[in-house]
């Protein structure tokens, strides 16, 4: 199945000849897939297909148990970008919609190894010493939700104790009645601080060593 | 569920070119709606030196799920629009300051100077001013404390959370009514509240709205309070007609009562109207020589994006004789 309109496909080709280093994409599915998995699937073959630097490994949730424990995959489908290093980008859910175009920027990042950040936000992620998890909490149709997974990712990019998650939340809606998600992007820092709307870097920079205690 | 297919928007990933806040430019363009992306397209067209201020681009499009409305596309994703509106815009490689408030837009002499929340400022003889409008709030009690826990302004971000549950929807313009679609398609039960006596929106957007069993209407009612502790629960409304009050259990509350003008950077410089909006005349000049004002942050009437983009081009035109006459290019 296509799943990229032609005027994509080309507009990507072109921008995918500016990639400098390669890009490894993990996906986590299952042997009887679901409508999400197989969707998901489908995007990143056509997504990777369109550039040599961009490298696809498909993977079974249930049959690769090694691989999920080394990855720390929770559910599926799950997407993981890797460069030099994983970095603890995920996508839970399809990227898709406005989460899409966070994909092929994430992609372009790590092919650059640069998560091109002010050095201001640099330096106060810097004072990150401890494990984080960021879960950005979306729906497809919010484009503001978009600005805070990308955020996150360059956040998880930046420093190797923070992992950034994007949880769609129509694909796992019990994760919206778990956090009580009522408005999106919900972002939740190690399980207990939360912030509902996209944040400045600086700002949820902040928000991280808040939680923190810093 | 149906996903909605992918968005690529190429312009979120080019790198775009940052202004200098050293230079003079021939002209600023505040915003980042349809009125100040028209005006951009126009202005650069002129090969005259100019920036762009916005915290983000789309504007209110952000927040509308279909545009059927806007000539040449019967109907377009909102997004796929601004993203159409976008790439045109960044084509010309023009610098563009993104994410970072406008505070104030000072008159100097000659020349605006544009403060920004950061601290610093942006200068140029003319600007025009297209920062567009923000939600109305319904100052009731409880809403502020509910934001974001039942109490929402952006149907198409929102809405997804709310499949099968109860809403409330307050309005009665297409706003509130599109709203209403976008949740009734997510089999949610939704009452529809509006203030006045009867209802705003298109006949046909009604028509649609009323094929679906799970919705009521009710006009002449008022939002009293909304309620709950951790999330909405209980949404109070007056009837207007006979006063009494009623408490509806609900899920989600989505706000849809109009817009307010983001016209505080100038509210010292430029002449506003009773509602906040920017003065202008058929050519979107101020009050103030070289200020000029596009799209809804204006008085302008019907809040259209094919308004706005009209609009923002026709500022853009004006502030270009404007700086042949004053001898600036």
């Amino acid at each position: 199945m296509v799943v990229l309109a032609e005027k994509d496909r080309e507009k990507l080709i072109k921008l995918f000849e500016s990639l400098l280093q390669d890009v490894k994409v993990v996906v986590f599915t299952q042997e009887f897939e679901c409508s999400f998995c197989q969707t998901t699937r489908e995007i990143l073959e056509e997504v990777s297909g369109l550039s040599q630097k961009i490298s696809l490994e498909i993977y079974d949730f249930v049959k690769d148990d090694v691989l999920v424990k080394k990855y720390g995959v929770s559910r599926i489908p799950a997407t993981i970008l890797i460069g030099d290093r994983d970095y603890g980008i995920r996508f839970y859910g399809t990227p898709a919609g406005y989460e899409f175009t966070t994909l092929i920027q994430d992609i372009i990042m790590i092919s650059r190894r640069d998560p091109g950040m002010s050095k201001e936000v640099l330096y106060e992620l810097s004072k990150v010493d401890q494990p984080v998890h960021i879960q950005v909490m979306i729906s497809p149709t919010c484009p503001y939700c978009a600005a805070a997974v990308g955020t996150v990712h360059r956040f998880a990019m930046a420093n190797d104790y923070i992992t950034g998650d994007m949880v769609e939340l129509a694909e796992f809606p019990h994760l919206a009645v778990k956090y009580n998600v009522q408005g999106v992007p919900k972002i939740i820092i190690n399980e207990k601080e939360s912030v509902t709307g996209a944040l400045p870097d600086m700002d949820l920079a902040k928000e991280v060593l808040k939680a923190l205690g810093k | 569920m149906e996903l909605p297919g992918v968005i690529l928007d190429i312009s979120s990933i080019s790198p775009l070119r940052k202004p200098d806040h050293d230079t003079v430019y021939d002209m600023l363009i505040l915003g980042g709606g349809p009125a100040a992306m028209s005006a951009v397209v126009y202005a650069a067209r002129k090969m005259i030196n100019l920036a762009v201020i916005t915290l983000d681009f789309g504007g209110q499009m952000n927040e509308t799920a279909e545009v059927e409305n806007y000539l040449g596309f019967p109907s377009i994703r909102a997004g796929d629009l601004v993203t159409k509106f976008k790439e045109h815009t960044i084509s010309f490689d023009i610098p563009v300051s993104m994410g970072i408030s406008i505070t104030e837009v000072k008159r100097k002499e000659n020349t605006f100077e544009v403060l920004l929340e950061d601290g610093t400022s942006f200068f140029g003889h003319t600007v025009v001013f297209a920062t567009g409008k923000r939600h109305r709030p319904l100052t009731v009690p409880g809403e502020k404390e509910l934001v974001g826990k039942g109490v929402a302004y952006c149907a198409t971000c929102d809405a997804p959370l709310y499949k099968d549950k109860k809403v409330v929807i307050v309005g009665g313009g297409n706003s509130a009514f599109t709203t209403a679609l976008d949740l009734l398609r997510l089999n949610a039960e939704a009452v529809v509240v509006n203030f006045i006596i009867g209802w705003q929106a298109d006949e046909a957007l009604q028509q649609r709205v009323r094929k679906f069993g799970k919705v009521q209407f009710l006009d002449y009612h008022e939002i009293v309070s909304v309620e709950g502790k951790d999330k909405l629960e209980t949404v109070v409304i007056r009837d207007r007609r006979a006063g009494e009050e009623k408490k509806i259990d609900a899920n989600g509350l989505f706000v849809e009562i109009g817009l307010l003008p983001n016209s505080d950077p100038v509210k010292k410089l430029a002449g506003l109207n009773k509602h906040g909006e920017v003065l202008v005349d058929c050519y979107c000049r101020t009050n103030i020589p070289g200020l000029f004002g596009a799209g809804d942050v204006t008085d302008v009437p019907h809040k259209q994006i094919i308004i706005s983009a009209g609009e923002g081009a026709k500022a853009a035109l004006s502030a270009y004789d404007y700086l042949i006459e004053k001898s600036q290019i």
